[in-house]
């Protein structure tokens, strides 16, 4: 196995990095749409559906491609609502986590939305009528019922965060320790003459690091169900 | 308790429109399934919204579709029992015990956590997981859980009716202890005639999303038994048999009745069928049937195309049927002297 360079390093950490925070981020938002989708009925209910849905069906480089004329300094996002306020995003590691986000989103929300369904109503009804308002039937009752799906739907996300590759090269670019992830380290390696050993020591890692979380959100999943 | 209902609702070519004010503490909802009657729970509770109209609980609006008063269902104080327990399987028995509990106000708390768990005999689940119970324990349980959170009324939603007959008779006996221990007025919505013999004394009838009659339990099993294939059914609650020749000799009307049932418990109770009464004119000497009591013929009544008769036999009593024409030729009238021939496997236990 060749010697990684700081690159490399950095390039795997960048990786966790970005793979986390976006799980993180999306968390409550995925939760919040998955709980709209199971519980309410409102008008747009099918357009919700749509949009959050639509990353899975599009090519990762178009999202990438909407992201940056959505966040760039000629964006719409990007000229009124960050360079007011100082940020930038396009080309940081932030656009990776936005992108990350996009794009995992729709399994995120799936996956909740799964564990969600299966929650019996009378349960919450009876948590109601037992004089539990909304948000605390929330909290002790669909939360720890739906712990399952909530797991899969982040173990889901963080996994394909660490493959994101289409989106995030179109909206933060491949620089290297910066927001080059690993695989945008590995598509430079593979594209460059020598790169060949380095490209498939990245790739090991990239396994490596897939076949954990996979072993810990079954462990996870193990426990809830121990649980219940 | 007094509870005021006057709502629509419509789903697809089913309507529910239904009227009625009811005042007690044990009132049933007898009607088919079908009829609308677990509708009629969830809008109570909040759980569904009427189409239009109102619902008040002792004189508290707690809805009203012209004032847009809705007041939601964990604030409502109304507890539901349902027909399967629900009880929160991420929860230890004594977590779902407590979920109402610590909910309810401080000032609202009437039921004492203690002599509930003794009450339903509960005590030696608490530290267990729901997974582990029986259906008998989960349905007591999920009475306790209900009940711990004080509610000013209880709705049971066929509480019994997944539950197999001895089990039955057993969460019946820990339903009637509850309600007689902590007095918490209550709706029983069932199917079952028997159910709502043993639980409620004032009847709504429910047929098609509307209520049909408004009755006494007494009533209502005498008005049904005309129609139905088990006649009328006495109740008879009996205790400390002695045993006589393999059979059961309880004290009853200042005699005694001769059973073959046997229960291994000081006190039981039996179902005697109106249609396992033979009346006879005069004492026929001698008769295979082990309970000959003599009686008189405290009142009569018509249910469809046969006539009940009731009974007083000693400080006892029983409604018989006969068809029209023994009637005539029984010659039965108000104190009227008459004897009852009941064969002692013609009584079945209850519990």
């Amino acid at each position: 196995m060749p010697a990684f360079t700081s690159a490399e390093y950095l390039a795997i950490l960048l990786s966790l990095k970005v793979a986390i925070v976006a799980t993180l981020v999306s968390l409550p938002f995925g939760f919040g749409v998955a709980y709209l989708m199971t519980y309410r009925q409102f008008r747009g209910k099918l357009a919700l559906d749509v949009a959050v849905n639509l990353p899975l069906t599009l090519p990762p480089v178009v999202i990438g491609y909407l992201l940056l004329l959505l966040l760039g300094q000629n964006g719409f996002i990007g000229r009124y609502l960050l360079q007011p306020l100082g940020i930038r995003l396009i080309f940081t590691w932030k656009a990776a986590v936005i992108a990350t986000a996009v794009v995992g989103f729709p399994l995120m929300v799936r996956s909740i939305r799964l564990g969600m369904e299966s929650v019996d109503e009378r349960l919450i009804q009876a948590a109601r009528t037992l004089g539990a308002g909304w948000f605390d039937t929330i909290l002790t009752v669909i939360i720890p019922l739906s712990l399952r799906g909530i797991a899969a739907g982040s173990a889901l996300m963080f996994a394909r965060g660490l493959g994101e590759f289409g989106a995030t090269i179109v909206v933060a670019g491949n620089i290297p320790g910066v927001t080059q992830t690993i695989p945008l380290a590995i598509y430079e390696y593979a594209s460059s003459p020598d790169g060949d050993r380095m490209a498939l020591a990245l790739c090991l890692v990239s396994a490596l690091i897939s076949v954990v979380v996979l072993l810990l959100h079954e462990y996870f999943n193990r426990r809830i169900a121990g649980a219940d | 308790m007094e509870l005021q209902v006057s709502l629509q609702k419509s789903f697809g070519d089913f309507s529910l429109d239904l009227a009625f004010t009811v005042q007690g503490e044990r009132i049933g909802i007898f009607g088919p399934s079908g009829s609308g009657k677990s509708t009629l729970v969830n809008l109570i509770a909040g759980l569904q919204h009427p189409d239009n109209g109102i619902i008040r609980l002792d004189g508290e609006l707690l809805y009203d579709s012209h004032g847009a008063t809705n007041v939601p269902p964990e604030q409502r104080r109304i507890g539901i029992v349902f027909q399967r327990p629900y009880l929160f399987p991420h929860m230890s028995v004594r977590g779902n015990l407590l979920y109402g509990y610590k909910r309810s106000a401080q000032a609202n708390r009437r039921i004492d956590f203690d002599s509930l768990v003794a009450v339903l005999q509960i005590g030696h689940l608490l530290s267990r997981g729901v997974h582990n119970l029986s259906g008998g324990e989960k349905q007591r349980v999920a009475i306790g859980r209900a009940v711990l959170s004080s509610p000013r009324l209880l709705l049971m939603d066929e509480p019994l009716s997944a539950l197999d007959d001895t089990l039955k008779f057993q969460i019946i006996d820990y339903l009637k202890a509850a309600g007689e221990a902590f007095r918490i007025p209550y709706l029983f919505i069932s199917h079952s005639l028997l159910e709502m013999r043993i639980m409620a004394d004032q009847v709504l009838v429910a047929s098609d999303g509307r209520i049909e009659a408004r009755t006494t339990v007494e009533d209502l099993a005498r008005s049904r038994m005309g129609m139905s294939p088990v006649g009328y059914i006495n109740l008879l609650r009996l205790a400390h048999p002695r045993r006589v020749d393999g059979i059961s000799a309880y004290a009853w009307g200042g005699g005694e009745l001769l059973i073959s049932a046997a229960s291994d418990r000081p006190e039981a109770l039996f179902e005697l069928s109106s249609k396992d009464i033979i009346l006879i004119k005069q004492h026929p000497g001698a008769i295979s049937a082990r309970n000959l009591l003599d009686c008189t013929v405290s009142g009569t009544f018509q249910s469809g195309n046969k006539v009940g008769v009731e009974l007083a036999c000693g400080d006892g009593r029983l409604v018989a049927e006969v068809v029209q024409e023994a009637a005539r030729e029984l010659a039965i009238v108000r104190g009227s002297r008459i004897f009852a021939a009941i064969k002692a496997s013609a009584f079945r236990l209850l519990r």
